[in-house]
């Protein structure tokens, strides 16, 4: 119980490419001296001898999915600000929240140069004039961490005025959160960065790339994706390229937790490495704790639909977890054996995204807690079979259609995939349904169990005159 | 609308039309509208709660989500947020849709208190009406609701009950984007989120009252209204406010023949539905127990009730023995009608002199620049402000220039004496002490940047008598030079009174230069014997105090028509009671001389009749005929006898938003600029403005509103209140060379530097004390007591 | 004394100045108002309203919606204990239990000596740390009932001082922007052409 890592080693143990974990086995990682002794800030030297635009290109070529979700390109995503319209910004994504996800607290606290390095190359790519590192409230040691490494970057020329001696110029400012986890979506960023309550814009027509920080074209980038950069540009796109597969090329971080043998975040190869890999592959998590079975896990974060042992096959790749049911989200793995309370896991993460509700769409605002209360009561043995009933409606009212899960041959399911239909403007309020759905869905028998049969609830008399 | 418009619209191809479908239905629209816009013109009606035509939408409710045909099947979106594309294909009946509408509205019943029984809005409620016609038709809701404490006030007139709020976030963007006050806010998170204040910091907004008039649900209620109505007990008609002149559209609405609500109506040229405070609440004064409601005549030092007989014939023989030395003052708080009839009995009975205006306005002659509407300001790329604090005068007004310069269609060129409510949204402020207009607007077309701005289309002067103690002469050569060169120039009065411009263009405009200031100095040098008060009160309004006090003290009777016993109505040997506004018809003319109606809703208090109508009976009484005995007639003649007012225009007027009549002026020139002389460095220029709540008879009549009011004090920069070595709130002596008068000092940055501000007609001490009609600048030394 | 005082002043200006528009400062600064004050009162939000130039009201907006900033006093010392998926299945509950026990109060709660308030979090984003808690955001891993014991008796026994500082303090180290490296913030509408710099041609 200290404020070191125990299991470091799970970081890097194997035989694998590291391309963002690197110098995460350095005691020093953090510092310059270490950063430029294990060729920091070489990727920014050869960027700027090369016009934008090719850096742009190169980074195109390379394919880096963005790594905060939604896996979209970076490299087009750069592209999409309009044609001649400036200011244009960066703003970081550091504002990790997402349960189960912690990867991009390690890249800040332990190799915060790397990232550092990363915005400084996107600016200069796509013709940004300011980059704001949005860093989550609650992470003071990250917050140090990165603050130090901007003092030392604009002491020796890595940042600010006249970079490197060249003509390029740009200011990195830190800024941090105070904890709100809707603040990670990133239209909800952009408000709260402008000083607002973090309540998540209309896309369309508030796409950041268009119309974001101040009304004016924004990128916004996760820690993990700009910390791709520097080893791009140092190395090149096809060496990227090279790892992983076409889809998904490079590495990516996957945070595994719950009940395995050696929870930990590894840095996996993209597309190839399989959910089976993780949970139970040597150089990962070894396998269930005390020898138990796995009886389901959640593939994407605490948003993702879950998945069961059918699914340990299924490579970590986006369009397969897709069609699965699921969805890889922002690489967390979050695993329950057989000793698991269904029903009082899902109302952790129920609760979770009730309580983390922005407020601003009814269906998530009203839907999300009344959810959780439902939840709440079967959990406690108060409920009846009507309330599970309800779970569906009130899910419906947020999910209308039908809602994607996993296929179970235990129960003798179809998959229906991703994506689900949403009546509100981001995934908080679909993200509190989730965990309800799916553990309904492939567990009935837990809940059944744990509630009392009713004929019939003459449910439009209760409440009235209250 | 025109026929000419019509005939636009069916000729012309817009460019920027498109097509969409709606179940099935065409339906054409235009690039970058909204699909609930579009659908608005349809029978298919698309539940909403946070969507309101005149503010950004924010797409926060969820009830508007339709389904739009897209390369992957239909998809949900909200269509307050989704704009209209040609060959749209929108769907708002199916299965999907009715459920997704359903499920959102269970979800907003969930917290919501069914205590519609003892609610205001029950009957006229959107979440009411909306939950029967969109809604499930049960809730499953058994969970323990949401609480708050009921109805918290968060300003001196509305309440606020967080438990029936939805969230839909009307108010607050009202607050923050109409009107720029964002005195409330969301607060706190997801299911625990609600609207208030900060602590200790009421939502003092001149238009708060617009808030409860979006609020989709009952909670924000008015205190003037709480608990006074159903909304099938009343009953209403569309109307015009004549409290100021920019004469927003209003529904006057009644029960049991008792004014208790006015709504605002979106005129599109004018008011966009939204009201000031003091325009939306001053009904209560025309119920109020202050009303005079029968005729009275002198009899020694007193005013005794009499019959209407007696007091016309008294009237009468006042003005008889006068002997055409009878001047008329006022008219302009009346319609066009009352003021006609009374340009009339003028013309009839040959009185000397004439003024609608009360010495606190600009000569008449400001109508013959090139005239500029709203529309016309709130389009240009540049308005240049030369005009009193709109926010304070004019408050809609205000909201509209404000939207022009926030949207970026204009910016503001504020050419003051000090900071006015628009000064934080203006390109350029020039100050300037009082009597230097004209050299502030040469340097100000001097400058290279401003001309270049100039240079950029049409330019709207917003000008008014922006100080009262100082000399309209000074504004008007201001005003002329920018008329004389500035290229595509146009004009907006900034009236002061509700129908001053239709006063001034029926009939009651001064002849010969004879204005309110040369009536009252006639009555002092006795050539005018007996004075009309037509709905004036000059020895509250007239800037020099002294002037008024001494043509009251020479002239030898006064007759005095109005509703309340006011301070000059006092002096008054016959007082006729007038109709208040709401009981009688009319039309009235705003201050770009757009002609609207106004309607009679409630019976007049007590005997009191229409001002058009006392004048006919007093013509009568006079030997006189003005064989007119109903308003449409009066109506009739008075648009035949103007030529700008075609008949057939009559019906057009009636209509929501009227229609603009070209107002005929003289452009004789004012008297000339006295020149102005240097301040003497010991001493303060003074400036004088209104405030939005003053001593105003339908302000203090008006219960909600009489404590509105600020006392009077008097206000310097920081600097000079350290120069002059006083503490804020200390109490100094003002003194004039004519006058002087003992107040509180308080700091402001608003004041320029070597200039003191005091408030116009505000409680206690009496700035016009210090005002001469006759000198261009008040100079005033400051000491303390 | 809650408005900011001078020290604290001078640096909210360094802040405002980084970003285009003041109100960007806000959060950054109330963080520092925390700081200064251990909770964030009704002066030290009209005096950010003043810094930068919006009303009261909007600061009161902004600051409720985020769980960090605390209205009312609280302990030296806020420990969060997580409750979601991964803290739980690794037995969070019990620790919050103890904590409760320990200290004699439920979550949300303060010490009567006003040591130590408790509160149960959400997602602390160290889930392979599992359980975790943080004190004044600093983090304790895979937290045993018995580490929660003798954490308690630490704080109290002010063995953590060094290591911990007070609530409302979070970094303990500040980014500072050096005049002469700094490029400095840019009003958007007066930034509308495309940086120097960006002129199609390499920088080096």
């Amino acid at each position: 119980m200290t404020g070191t890592y125990a299991h470091a080693a799970g970081f890097y143990s194997g035989d694998r490419p590291r391309i963002v974990t690197s110098r995460f086995e350095h005691a020093d990682s953090y510092s310059l001296e270490r950063y430029l002794a294990t060729g920091g800030y070489q990727g920014l030297r050869k960027a700027l001898a090369r016009p934008a635009t090719d850096v742009h290109d190169e980074v195109k070529k390379a394919t880096v999915l963005g790594r905060g979700g939604a896996g979209f390109p970076a490299g087009t995503k750069w592209g999409l600000t309009p044609e001649g319209v400036f200011p244009r910004y960066l703003v970081v994504n550091g504002d990790e929240s997402e349960p189960g996800t912690y990867k991009d607290r390690l890249l800040m606290e332990r190799d915060p140069h790397q990232l550092i390095e990363g915005c400084v190359i996107a600016c200069y790519a796509a013709g940004l004039s300011q980059c704001f590192l949005y860093i989550r409230g609650e992470m003071a040691h990250a917050q140090e961490r990165v603050a130090a490494a901007l003092n030392e970057a604009y002491a020796a020329g890595y940042v600010g005025k006249n970079i490197l001696g060249s003509k390029f110029s740009v200011d990195v400012v830190l800024h941090w959160g105070a904890g709100a986890y809707v603040v990670g979506e990133e239209t909800a960023l952009i408000e709260s960065l402008e000083g607002n309550r973090g309540m998540p814009r209309l896309k369309p027509p508030f796409f950041p790339a268009a119309i974001g920080l101040y009304g004016k074209p924004t990128i916004v980038n996760n820690v993990e994706t700009l910390s791709n950069l520097p080893w791009i540009l140092t190395n090149g796109a096809e060496a990227y390229t090279a790892i992983g597969t076409a889809t998904s090329p490079g590495t990516r971080m996957v945070a595994v937790s719950g009940h395995v043998k050696r929870p930990g975040v590894y840095e996996i190869i993209n597309g190839t490495t399989t959910f089976r890999d993780l949970i139970y592959g040597d150089d990962f998590c070894q396998g269930i704790r005390n020898g138990n079975e796995l009886k389901a896990f959640v593939p994407g974060g605490g948003s993702a639909p879950w998945f069961t042992p059918d699914q340990l096959d299924i490579p970590f790749e986006g369009p397969q977890a897709g069609a699965a049911g699921s969805m890889l989200g922002s690489g967390a793995i979050m695993v329950m054996d057989h000793t698991t309370d269904i029903p009082a896991a899902a109302l952790t993460l129920t609760r979770f995204y009730a309580h983390e509700s922005c407020g601003k769409c009814t269906p998530c605002r009203e839907g999300g807690t009344w959810l959780e209360r439902i939840l709440r009561r079967v959990v406690d043995g108060k409920g009846t079979d009507a309330d599970l009933q309800q779970l569906i409606e009130v899910g419906t009212s947020i999910c209308p259609g039908d809602f994607p899960h996993a296929s179970s041959t235990r129960l003798g399911l179809a998959a229906v995939p991703f994506p689900y239909k949403m009546t509100t403007i981001c995934f908080v309020g679909p993200s509190a349904y989730t965990p309800v759905h799916s553990a309904l869905t492939l567990f009935p028998e837990e809940f059944e169990a744990r509630v009392t049969k009713r004929t019939h609830i003459p449910v439009t008399a209760v409440g009235v005159g209250e | 609308m025109s026929t000419t418009e019509s005939h636009d619209e069916a000729t012309a191809v817009d460019p920027n039309a498109v097509n969409i479908t709606i179940n099935g239905r065409s339906v054409s629209a235009v690039k970058g509208e909204m699909i609930i816009a579009a659908a608005d013109r349809t029978a298919d009606f698309i539940p909403r709660f946070c969507y309101h035509p005149r503010m950004k939408p924010v797409g926060m409710c969820r009830q508007c989500l339709v389904e739009v045909e897209g390369p992957r099947g239909p998809m949900m979106v909200v269509s307050c947020m989704t704009p209209v594309a040609d060959g749209q294909v929108v769907r708002t009946d199916t299965d999907q849709v009715k459920q997704a509408q359903e499920g959102v509205l269970e979800l907003l019943l969930a917290n919501h208190p069914l205590d519609c029984p003892v609610c205001d809005k029950g009957g006229e409620c959107p979440l009411q009406d909306q939950a029967f016609s969109h809604g499930p038709g049960e809730s499953r809701y058994v969970e323990e609701k949401r609480h708050y404490e009921k109805p918290i006030p968060i300003s001196d007139l509305v309440f606020l009950d967080r438990e029936r709020c939805i969230l839909c976030d009307r108010c607050t963007r009202f607050a923050n984007e109409v009107a720029g006050d964002p005195l409330i806010s969301f607060t706190h998170r997801g299911n625990n989120t609600q609207v208030l204040t900060f602590p200790d910091e009421p939502f003092a907004s001149y238009f708060s009252g617009n808030t409860v008039q979006i609020c989709p649900v009952g909670a924000l209620t008015a205190q003037p209204y709480r608990f006074k109505a159903r909304p099938w007990d009343l009953e209403e008609r569309e109307s015009t406010c004549t409290t100021c002149s920019v004469g927003c559209r209003i529904a006057v609405q009644s029960s049991r023949d008792e004014l208790v609500r006015y709504q605002g109506v979106d005129s599109d040229p004018v008011n966009w539905g939204w009201l000031c405070d003091r325009g939306r609440f001053n009904f209560q004064s025309v119920s109020s127990d202050d009303r005079v409601t029968t005729p009275h005549v002198r009899d020694g030092q007193t005013l005794v009730e009499t019959t209407w007989v007696d007091a016309l014939s008294r009237a009468a023989q006042l003005i008889s023995s006068a002997s055409g030395k009878v001047a008329l003052l006022g008219g302009a708080r009346g319609t066009n009608e009352d003021a006609w009839a009374w340009a009339q009995l003028a013309d009839l009975a040959k009185f000397k002199m004439r003024d609608a205006q009360m010495g606190d306005g600009l000569p008449a002659r400001v109508f013959s620049y090139p005239q500029a509407t709203i529309d016309a300001a709130c389009s240009a790329p540049t308005i240049i402000l030369l005009a009193p604090d709109l926010k304070e005068e004019l408050p809609v007004l205000y909201l509209r220039v404000r939207d022009a310069v926030e949207k970026g269609r204009s910016r503001i060129v504020e050419i003051t004496s000090h900071d006015s409510g628009l000064t934080k949204y203006a390109w350029k402020s020039v100050h300037h002490e009082p009597g230097h207009q004209l050299d502030a607007v040469r340097a100000t077309l001097a400058d290279t940047d401003i001309a270049a701005q100039l240079a950029k289309g049409p330019v709207v002067v917003i000008a008014g008598r922006s100080s009262l103690a100082e000399s309209e002469a000074n504004i008007m050569a201001a005003l002329d030079t920018i008329v004389g060169s500035v290229a595509h120039v146009s004009v907006l009065p900034a009236l002061r009174r509700g129908n001053v411009r239709g006063a001034l263009s029926v009939g009651l405009a001064p002849t010969d230069g004879n204005d309110a200031t040369h009536i009252l100095k006639s009555a002092v040098t006795g050539d005018i014997e007996c004075l009309v008060l037509l709905g004036s009160d000059p020895l509250s309004d007239h800037p020099d105090a002294d002037l008024v006090r001494r043509a009251f003290a020479s002239v030898r009777n006064i007759i005095a028509v109005d509703m309340f016993m006011n301070q000059s109505v006092q002096s008054a040997s016959v007082v006729l009671p007038a109709a208040a506004f709401g009981e009688k018809n009319g039309t009235t003319t705003n201050l770009e001389g757009r002609v609207t109606n106004v309607a009679q809703k409630v019976t007049p208090r007590g005997t009191s009749r229409p001002d058009w109508m006392i004048a006919i009976e007093l013509a009568h009484a006079l030997g006189r005929d003005i064989p007119l005995t109903r308003v449409e007639e009066v109506q009739a003649h008075m648009m035949t006898s103007i030529p700008q007012m075609q008949t057939e225009n009559v019906a057009v007027a009636l209509r929501r938003n009227g229609i603009v009549v070209p107002t005929v002026a003289s452009a004789a020139s004012s008297a000339a600029v006295t020149p102005v002389g240097t301040r003497n460095s010991y001493e303060f220029r003074l400036v004088s403005g209104r405030k939005l709540y003053d001593k105003a008879t339908g302000t203090t009549a008006s219960r909600s509103l009489v404590n509105l009011a600020d006392s009077a004090a008097v206000y310097v920069h920081p600097q000079d209140l350290e120069r002059i070595g006083k503490s804020d709130g200390a109490s100094v002596r003002v003194s004039s060379s004519s006058g002087a008068i003992a107040l509180p000092v308080h700091a402001s940055s608003a004041v320029v530097r070597g200039t003191a501000f005091v408030p116009f007609n505000l409680a206690g001490a009496d700035v016009r004390e210090l005002i001469r009609h006759d000198q261009a600048v008040t100079d005033v030394r400051i000491e303390g007591i | 004394m809650s408005r900011l005082n001078d020290a604290n002043v001078a640096l909210a200006k360094e802040i405002i100045a980084r970003y285009p528009r003041p109100k960007s400062a806000l959060i950054p600064l109330l963080h520092l108002s925390q700081e200064q004050n251990g909770y964030i009162t009704n002066d030290a939000m009209a005096h950010l309203a003043e810094l930068v130039g919006v009303t009261s009201a909007e600061v009161y907006g902004t600051a409720s919606f985020y769980e960090m900033f605390k209205f009312e006093p609280v302990g030296k010392y806020v420990i969060n204990i997580c409750g979601t998926l991964s803290c739980a299945l690794m037995g969070s509950e019990e620790l919050l239990h103890r904590a409760e026990h320990k200290l004699g109060v439920k979550a949300g709660g303060t010490t009567p000596d006003g040591l130590i308030t408790l509160e149960h979090a959400e997602c602390q984003a160290a889930c392979t740390e599992a359980p975790c808690l943080q004190v004044n955001y600093r983090y304790r891993f895979r937290v045993t009932p018995a580490d929660v014991d003798s954490l308690i008796h630490d704080l109290r026994a002010g063995k953590l001082s060094d290591e911990i500082p007070a609530h409302g303090t979070l970094a303990k180290v500040r980014q500072h922007i050096p005049a002469d490296r700094g490029v400095g913030a840019v009003a958007p509408e007066a930034a509308t052409t495309a940086p120097a710099w960006f002129d199609g041609k390499a920088a080096l």
